[in-house]
């Protein structure tokens, strides 16, 4: 039963038809606003980065957009060391079908990785659709392509494989967490820099933000009808109730995360270029 | 007490228009008592829904300044004095008169879902939930029914996508079935096919709307999307609940709307 389509103005009480039509009278556009900024700042930032293809390495910090490191061409200013490559150097087989475009950054081997996950994320998702698809601009507020919205039924059905992206996040947090490991290591010595605090961060902040997803909350236990039943549903909701505490949070995770991993690259990007000095006990 | 304006939406199906009101506003007072003070003083066939002037019957949702609200819980000192507040009905369903809608067509949604459908076999002893069961649905037991939820999203309100999506609402209902460790109708198929959960696309504005402050998006859509794609989309999952998981074993349709069901 479908109540009467209401397109007569005179017949919806004053809710006039049309993109961004509302009588909301706030500053409702100032969200979007902000966040379609501030998202689109770091995905200039971090596109910048990966096309640089150089200065990633510092010391012993590696930056978290070009880890884990498949291929390495040591000629580059600011290359890792060749040993710290999964894979050794480029192959001449990748060079040969890698795009004339495109400089030639192991960035590019390894962001489709956070970004699926960023993409595909519960959060992330209400911020673009809001901010860049209009769907709905805002609350209460008149959106675009009116009739013609399928929501995550046509096109969108892909966000469907945001657990399997989750899957691919929570392997680079090891990652991530390994090279935070060894940036406490230089030339055989232990010590601890800057760089090393804020590499230890990121999977960190990043682990606060994959471990409070959506998906992950289902997977350790909401997706279990009862959980008084036996010990492993018992332990399934203490898990769930874990990953509530931080889905609770989820945007301001989602965010922190976003800025610091950010910030990670560009602090590893300044000390690799001699603009930074890092404060650290090596000398 | 001061002089406030109101611009409030007069008509019914066939049309309408804005017409202004002022009215002395005290201290203290809601959009509600101003609207009854117009209804005293300049307009006594102003149509207005409502009841228990407590933020617990549902009955007042309307549209304040564009935002869906109850009015009876919505204070006049949140607005400034001298700007006009503008009240109009809510846009999601058809207008009866005034600021009285008519939401019948959620009522037709309930009767759609398959009610609570308990294991025979534990009916001896009687039902009984460890607290832990109970705590995840018993948010949803909290909805009062304002259909504000409703009124928002914007899959009914803009897309009027009324013949496929339920609305949040109705999601929280059937999350509180579907999560339910006595319930063993699998409403998985149902929730997808009949009533319509990819359709929402999880902007949350049903959460941000709710004077209840259930967090409908993430603690009933968003997990009944993730079982959506168990079944659908996961072919581990999938795999995993036909071997060892899922006691919810009778697959049940949507109800059809002419078919009366004891709720």
């Amino acid at each position: 039963m479908t109540p009467e389509k209401m397109t007569d103005p005179k017949s919806t009480g004053g809710h006039l038809p049309g993109y961004l039509a509302t009588q909301r009278n706030d500053r409702w556009w100032i969200e979007p606003l902000l966040t379609g900024l501030g998202f689109a700042l770091f995905v200039a930032y971090s596109t910048w980065a990966a096309f640089q293809g150089a200065h990633y390495w510092a010391g012993s910090y590696l930056s978290p957009f070009y880890s884990p490191l498949l291929f390495i061409d040591p000629s580059v200013p600011g290359a890792a060391p060749i040993e710290h490559a999964w894979f050794g150097l480029w192959p001449d087989s990748l060079r040969a079908i890698w795009p004339s475009w495109l400089p030639i950054s192991p960035a590019f081997l390894i962001l489709a990785g956070p970004l699926g996950f960023r993409g595909t994320c519960y959060y992330y998702r209400k911020f673009y659709y809001r901010a860049y698809f209009s769907s709905p601009p805002g609350c209460g507020i008149e959106g675009a392509r009116k009739g013609k919205y399928r929501g995550e039924t046509g096109l969108f059905l892909i966000q469907n494989l945001h657990r399997y992206t989750l899957y691919v996040a929570i392997a680079y947090i090891v990652i991530l967490y390994y090279d935070a490991y060894h940036s406490f290591f230089r030339d055989g010595e232990v010590g601890v820099g800057v760089g090393s605090i804020v590499l230890l961060i990121n999977p960190t902040l990043l682990s606060f933000y994959t471990l409070g997803c959506h998906s992950f909350r289902h997977l350790i236990g909401g997706r279990l009808n009862c959980f008084s039943c036996n010990a492993v549903a018992e332990m399934s909701h203490g898990g769930w109730k874990k990953a509530s505490g931080l889905n609770r949070r989820h945007m301001m995770w989602a965010w922190i995360s976003l800025v610091w991993v950010g910030f990670t690259d560009f602090y590893v990007r300044m000390v690799s270029m001699g603009i930074w000095q890092d404060w650290n006990t090596w000398g | 007490m001061s002089q406030r304006n109101f611009k409030i939406w007069r008509g019914d199906a066939d049309g309408g228009e804005f017409k202004d009101y002022s009215v002395e506003c005290g201290e203290g007072m809601v959009v509600l008592d101003a609207i009854h003070r117009i209804q005293t003083e300049h307009s006594g066939d102003l149509a207005v829904r409502w009841n228990c002037k407590a933020g617990k019957c549902g009955s007042c949702s309307m549209e304040i300044d564009g935002k869906p609200k109850l009015s009876c819980m919505t204070r006049l000192s949140d607005y400034q004095p001298e700007k006009t507040v503008t009240v109009q009905p809510i846009k999601a369903f058809p207008i009866i008169r005034d600021l009285v809608s008519d939401v019948s067509w959620n009522y037709e949604q309930n009767k759609r879902i398959h009610p609570f459908q308990p294991d025979e076999s534990s009916s001896e002893k009687g039902l009984v939930m460890h607290q832990k069961d109970v705590d995840r649905v018993q948010e949803f037991r909290k909805c009062i029914e304002c259909f504000l939820c409703q009124d928002v999203c914007h899959v009914l309100r803009d897309h009027e996508k009324h013949d496929e999506f339920v609305g949040p609402k109705f999601m929280i209902r059937l999350a509180g079935l579907e999560m339910h460790p006595a319930d063993t109708a699998d409403r998985i198929a149902s929730i997808r096919e009949d009533f319509g959960s990819g359709l929402c696309n999880i902007t949350r504005c049903c959460t941000d709307v709710c004077p209840e402050h259930i967090v409908i998006t993430d603690n009933a859509i968003i997990p009944l999307k993730e079982r959506v794609v168990d079944r659908y989309y996961d072919p581990v999952a999938w795999l995993l609940g036909k071997l060892f998981g899922g006691r919810k074993k009778k697959p049940v349709d949507a109800i059809e709307p002419t078919k009366t069901i004891r709720v």
